[in-house]
């Protein structure tokens, strides 16, 4: 299987990937290249803003994955997001060594502070970049094993799931902010230095981190298209629209619905581990139910099931956040609950769906175009 | 008898005496009494003991809490003269040396240097002099409060003046609280008494007592004890009050869980009509609570002579408040998605977003302050070990007469009736007359209402803010989950049990621990009872 046939019939997603390229090209010329006073210069806060959309972006294809297309509304991803951020900061935290405010040569400053004598267990080996990357991956992927082994297997569905998924998450944010706990409590993981030798303030840093998320973006959209048009992919479809049915055509629902979720909750954890570096904190707050709510009415504003959709929804309502927060922050939480209300009454598709309707709206117009629809 | 008869027969003379008695009574404090004590204060610095202890005397005489105050100063050495006018003065240490106050009134005397004042001396003679004089005074006020605090104080005080001072008011004493005080106090003093048969009496009187006093006193008893059968007394008596601290910590515990249980209760249960009867999923529910809560508030602000009466007001206006903003959010968002239970989610998740912010721009992002009735305040003292908050008791008992009333809002009339029917068979309902619309409408203005009514009741429990809601929403889906779906009961059980487990695993988990645990519990319970404690059964279960 290629890119071409994975992409084949995908227009939205086609015409998605060649934006993300130009920008992914454009954005760091426009960065490195032209000069300051330039109209045209990319500040690089710009461009970490813009890597952080991207990171979300990914999250939000993770969560179309297994809403979109296998009916499962996860009210816990931001759960998987926030792990995989973890381990990176994790990573980062040991990177700062002993330039910390107290100087320690191994523990963070928040170990220290909390006079503890030596690294806990969890804490070994994170400060070796593949092996927290693949923590990222690993750790997120677990807690969605066992979670979705349990709940399918039981055949916990619909709402019933929805508020699960809201537990867990809520269940690790209550355990984050615990200082025993060892990931620095209230306060997170923060003020990192560097990440494999490179200053995380320098501009080339930026930009790499930023092309990071934008080629993680990509080839995560990829692997879900693959996923999407695959065998299971179209058995997750079935899943979704009717699952008593395909369970008696004789498919192991539990086991793709746990196929599926588990990558998506890794997938969600890369996005976590790329967004850490581009913001420079992950605190418990991360895990918090709305997040994940929020993240819901990104896809849900995008278009579900369309896997594009969700990336246009994400970089829009996260544009329209950093644009209402600086502007009117008293009128930020009333667009998005207006959002929220406005799409789920009157947008069922979404923004992808948007499309589409105006298309039909449009042929329903032209006599050649009600005639031809006539004739099937 | 006979006095009777006298005073019969010489109504008038008697009554005469009266008024002179009274008549002198009067004018003595105001004149020659008061001069002596203002010359008995400055005596009280007086070289000589002698001249002292007549001093005391006359402060002593009258019941003026503050002539208490004094002789306790006095008594602790804290009691000073100033140097200028010999006046007793209480000090306190300032830059420049002392801060006085007088010792009688409080009044402020100003900054002095060190030297210029002189601490008080006393001798042994004085010490029981005063113990005896305080004693008077406090045990005799007529306020039953300062009589216990006297109590409280002298417990276990063993001196002989002290000692036949309290036996003197336990013979007249009519406050029972102090009576028992007065009553242990005496036990603990003859705890240290020479004869071992009255201490072994003493030991057998004080087991299974509460107090902490004789705990500590039994505690003290064992380690010093010479004679062995005392000592094995005091053992099984210390054994015996063990065990009943113990059942009173547990009795204490389930009160608390209880009392969580009552607040987990009140807050799902308007969920279990809109959740479990009507399978909305209203995110909305924890701000219609928070409604509520600032509907006490506004209520407050807008009666504020009658605290007292507030709630009165607050319950059913919170009612109206949160059931009519439930209604016109079913009219405008949730009757086009009936059947879409995830879009309701997101829709009503919108809404509370909007509500929250309302509450921000149009009261204050900051918390407001919502204050208790005075009957809520103060705690029910079961024992002296045992003690239920006013305000936890009365929520939980709140909490019980709403769950009373919606189940017969729910089984005995004509609208519980129709929202059964709805619930069951849409179809059917409507072709037997039931006009579905106004019976969704009225539903889920109905579990709104008590989401309103919830929020009067955690108003006086919790912060009232615009976020308050996000704290109770998932809580109370775990509650109706947990409990099973359109099953009033199994949100009552289920609430009162993640109450009490909650607070059972507190003590040796922490709160935030405790909490997570009962998380992972629901968590993995209904993977083995997909359905909750008591699920739904027949066909319209199989969702």
């Amino acid at each position: 299987m290629g890119v071409a046939s994975v992409m084949r019939g995908d227009k939205g997603g086609q015409a998605m990937l060649a934006v993300l390229l130009v920008v992914a090209v454009v954005v760091p010329i426009l960065n490195l290249v032209v000069p300051e006073s330039s109209p045209w210069h990319v500040s690089t806060y710009t461009v970490t803003l813009l890597g952080k959309y991207l990171t979300y972006a990914l999250l939000a294809v993770a969560v179309d994955l297994v809403w979109g297309y296998l009916g499962i509304l996860s009210l816990g991803h931001a759960a998987f997001f926030g792990l995989g951020g973890y381990a990176m900061g994790m990573y980062l935290m040991r990177q700062i060594g002993d330039r910390g405010v107290y100087g320690h040569p191994v523990l963070p400053d928040f170990m220290v502070f909390l006079n503890w004598s030596e690294l806990p267990w969890f804490w070994q080996g994170f400060d070796l970049f593949w092996f927290a990357a693949l923590m990222a991956i690993l750790v997120p992927g677990t807690l969605a094993f066992v979670f979705g082994y349990l709940a399918f297997r039981s055949r916990v569905t619909g709402v019933y799931l929805s508020i699960m998924t809201q537990a867990l998450t809520y269940a690790l944010m209550l355990a984050f902010f615990r200082n025993e706990m060892g990931f620095g409590g209230n306060n997170g993981l923060t003020d990192f230095k560097d990440i494999l030798g490179f200053d995380l303030k320098s501009d080339a840093t930026r930009i790499g981190l930023f092309l990071a998320s934008a080629g993680a973006l990509a080839l995560g959209y990829l692997a879900c298209r693959w996923i999407v048009t695959s065998r299971l992919g179209r058995v997750a479809v079935a899943i979704r629209d009717a699952e008593a049915r395909t369970r008696f055509i004789g498919y192991r629902v539990d086991r793709v619905k746990l196929a599926i979720f588990t990558f998506s909750a890794m997938l969600a954890g890369v996005a976590g581990a790329l967004y850490v570096p581009q913001v420079g904190i992950i605190n418990p707050g991360e895990f918090s139910p709305l997040n994940s709510i929020e993240l819901v009415i990104w896809v849900a504003i995008g278009g579900r099931a369309t896997l594009y959709g969700a990336v246009i929804g994400a970089i829009l309502v996260n544009y329209g956040k950093t644009y209402f927060t600086g502007a009117f922050p008293e009128a930020w939480l009333f667009a998005l609950g207006a959002l929220f209300v406005i799409v789920t009454l009157f947008l069922p598709k979404g923004i992808a769906g948007l499309v589409g309707m105006i298309r039909t709206w449009r042929r329903s117009r032209s006599p050649a175009g009600s005639a031809a629809e006539a004739a099937p | 008898m006979s006095p009777t008869n006298q005073s019969r027969r010489f109504p008038s003379l008697a009554g005469l005496g009266l008024v002179y008695a009274f008549l002198i009574l009067m004018v003595l404090p105001l004149g020659s009494m008061a001069d002596e004590i203002d010359a008995a204060l400055i005596d009280l610095s007086d070289r000589s003991f002698e001249v002292k202890q007549a001093a005391v005397d006359v402060i002593a005489v009258g019941d003026d809490p503050r002539a208490a105050t004094l002789l306790e100063a006095l008594l602790g050495g804290n009691l000073y003269a100033r140097d200028s006018d010999r006046r007793p003065v209480l000090v306190a240490p300032a830059p420049g040396g002392y801060r006085l106050t007088d010792a009688l009134d409080g009044s402020d005397l100003g900054e002095v240097e060190r030297s210029d004042v002189k601490k008080i001396t006393i001798n042994n003679r004085m010490r029981n002099q005063l113990r005896t004089a305080i004693a008077a005074l406090t045990l005799a006020s007529p306020d039953p409060a300062i009589r216990l605090k006297a109590a409280q104080q002298m417990l276990g005080d063993a001196n002989p003046i002290v000692v036949e001072a309290i036996r003197e008011q336990l013979g007249r004493e009519d406050d029972q609280r102090v009576r028992d005080y007065l009553d242990l106090s005496l036990t603990l003093a003859s705890l240290r008494d020479e004869a071992p048969a009255a201490r072994l009496a003493a030991v057998n009187a004080l087991s299974g007592s509460l107090y902490p006093a004789a705990r500590n006193a039994l505690t003290k008893l064992l380690s010093d004890e010479p004679d062995p059968e005392v000592h094995a007394a005091a053992e099984q008596a210390l054994a015996a009050i063990e065990q009943k601290l113990k059942l009173n910590a547990a009795a204490e515990t389930l009160f608390f869980g209880l009392s969580l249980g009552s607040v987990l209760v009140l807050a799902a249960i308007g969920l279990a009509i809109t959740f479990g009867v009507m399978g909305v999923i209203n995110m909305a529910h924890g701000e219609l609570i928070m409604i509520g809560a600032y509907t006490t508030y506004l209520v407050q602000q807008a009666m504020p002579g009658f605290l007292d009466y507030s709630l009165f007001v607050a319950i059913p206006a919170a009612f109206v408040v949160a059931g009519l903003l439930g209604i016109l959010i079913e009219r405008t968002v949730i009757r086009f998605l009936y059947g879409r239970p995830l879009e309701t989610l997101l829709a009503t998740f919108g809404i509370s977003l909007i509500l929250q912010q309302l509450v921000r721009t149009t009261i204050s992002a900051q918390n407001v302050a919502v204050q208790n009735p005075s009957w809520m305040s103060g705690a029910l003292q079961i024992n002296p070990a045992l003690a239920l908050t006013y305000n936890r008791l009365y929520i939980l008992i709140f909490a019980l007469m709403v769950f009373v009333a919606l189940l017969l809002i729910l089984k005995r009339t004509a609208l519980g009736l129709q929202v059964r029917a709805v619930a069951q068979n849409r179809a059917m309902a409507r072709s037997m007359g039931v006009r579905s619309a106004r019976v969704d409408a009225l539903t889920f203005g109905l579990g709104a209402g008590v989401a309103g009514v919830a929020g009067v009741a955690l108003s006086q429990l919790t912060n009232v803010g615009p976020n308050m809601g996000q704290a109770y929403i998932i809580d109370s889906f775990m509650v109706v989950v947990f409990g099973g779906v359109g099953n009033l009961w199994g949100t009552l059980v289920a609430g009162l049990t993640l109450g009490v487990a909650n607070k059972l695993m507190e003590p040796w988990a922490g709160a935030v621990l405790a909490k997570i645990l009962v998380l992972v519990f629901i968590i993995l319970f209904i993977q083995k009872r997909p359905r909750g404690l008591f699920p739904q059964r027949g066909r319209a279960a199989d969702g």
